[in-house]
């Protein structure tokens, strides 16, 4: 959990001026359910790579790969779009301590 | 305005500011200036306009009154909030309802809270020396700056105005400097993202000290510009405060008729002090120069409904600093553009030294049959 900067030590006006500093806002704290896919049923259809609105399903040419936990938000989207259904969300609380 | 020569003029009328849009436009369609004029839809649109056009780096200036003001309220606490340093002329009018066209501090008074320096004028050649040290003060400290004016008094009255010397005003105006320009690749930036719980309250405190830094370069550029136009720019203007028993303190063209009041009270103990910059407000100077005053009289020409009127407020609050054990004295007068007349004003001060006066007042207010 990085320090949080003072008033003098940030730039003015909210101003941002380092590109892509969105990277560092790990806003897959804020998901309430994870999408877990049984890759017994996935065809490699990729259409959940398409459809994820941040960008986190990987995919390369050996076909889908992991879900960045890291930015997912949980949305859903990738489940409801699978044409197999083989995603399904279950609640966040369950991979907690 | 022909002199600095801004880059973007984003322009919505409304009365009794028209007539600067207007002419200005004319100025552009002349090719007398290089401005870009945005003829925008609304004045919501007006201020967003020159947020991003600021933001581009665009010298800005745009004008606006009464219900214009209350209309772009959102962005006008955005552009202080980016830290833009935009210049807009406000030709004070009353804010509605009624609606009024008239003169009153309504508008810049309701905005006093949103972050933009302001400065108010009591007559054109006044309005024209404090643009241009807005345009540099915006600059310097990097926040937006309001230049106020009496609607109609000031803004349609026929007054002589000495304009200085062209090379001049452009030399002590400059080339327009903003270091954080969506335009500059080599630095890109983004303006305006969303700030949480986190760091919404360290950004917004920045502005506290921008603030008190704009008071010193307030002066300081008043300063320079002295050395054009021979004139001294202060925080206020001291008239007779000295041996006076009574001061009247108010904004704008009232300043000019307290003026005429106190010539005619020749011999009787009248002052005023002619507040200049009223965001941020100098309640130290304000303080220092009253104290010793037996009797302060805060005219003011806007009500803060619940609460004591906007300058009367500070100004007490600058002599309660100061341990002040004089009477102060709150009069509102003016709204709706009604006249304040010569002769009204020396009743305030007649009765104010025969402590005849009501600790809060109106003049010319029917306030009963």
């Amino acid at each position: 959990m990085s320090k949080l900067k003072s008033a003098k030590e940030i730039p003015i006006g909210g101003l941002i001026d380092e590109a892509g500093s969105s990277r560092k806002f790990k806003t897959g704290d804020w998901r309430s359910f994870r999408p877990i896919i049984d890759e017994e049923k996935c065809i490699n259809c990729l259409q959940c790579v398409v459809y994820c609105p941040e960008d986190c399903i990987d995919s390369s040419k050996e076909g889908r790969g992991k879900i960045n936990l890291d930015y997912c938000k949980g949305c859903g989207i990738c489940a409801n779009i699978c044409p197999v259904k083989c995603i399904k969300m279950e609640e966040e609380a369950k991979f907690q301590k | 305005m022909r002199q600095i020569n801004p880059d973007v003029v984003p322009a919505f009328p409304i009365t009794p500011q028209t007539a600067i849009m207007q002419d200005f436009a004319t100025y552009v369609s002349n090719g007398v200036v290089d401005s870009e004029m945005i003829r925008v839809e609304s004045e919501h649109s007006a201020m967003s306009c020159a947020v991003g056009a600021s933001a581009a780096g665009a010298r800005v200036i745009t004008a606006t009154s009464s219900a214009g003001l209350a209309l772009m309220w959102e962005i006008v606490g955005v552009a202080s909030g980016l830290r833009l340093p935009i210049v807009m002329e406000i030709v004070n009018r009353a804010l509605s309802a009624p609606i009024n066209i008239h003169c009153d501090h309504s508008d810049s008074m309701g905005a006093r809270d949103l972050g933009w320096i302001q400065i108010y004028s009591e007559n054109a050649q006044e309005v024209y020396e404090n643009t241009l040290i807005a345009i540099r003060l915006a600059e310097k400290a990097l926040l937006p700056v309001m230049v106020c004016q009496d609607g109609f008094i000031t803004s349609h009255g026929v007054e002589n105005v000495e304009i200085f010397d062209d090379t001049d005003v452009k030399k002590f105006v400059g080339e327009h400097s903003y270091p954080y320009s969506l335009l500059n690749l080599k630095k890109p930036v983004t303006h305006g993202p969303l700030e949480l719980q986190d760091y919404y309250f360290e950004t917004r405190y920045q502005q506290v000290p921008a603030m008190e830094d704009a008071l010193k370069e307030y002066l300081k550029i008043g300063k320079e510009l002295g050395k054009i136009t021979g004139r001294k720019y202060g925080l206020f203007d001291e008239f007779n405060i000295k041996d006076a028993e009574a001061v009247i303190v108010c904004l704008n063209s009232t300043a000019g008729t307290t003026k005429a009041a106190i010539e005619r009270l020749k011999g009787k103990k009248a002052g005023l002090l002619k507040l200049r910059l009223f965001r941020p407000f100098p309640y130290k100077e304000v303080g220092e120069a009253l104290k010793k005053v037996k009797k302060v009289i805060v005219l003011d020409r806007a009500l803060s409904f619940g609460a004591n009127p906007p300058l009367y407020g500070e100004v007490k609050n600058a002599l309660f600093d100061m341990g002040y054990n004089g009477k102060i004295y709150s009069g509102v007068y003016g709204l709706g553009g009604r006249n304040i007349f010569i002769e009204e004003i020396e009743k305030v001060y007649n009765d104010a030294l025969n402590d005849e006066l009501k600790e809060h007042f109106y003049v010319g207010l029917r306030e009963c049959p």
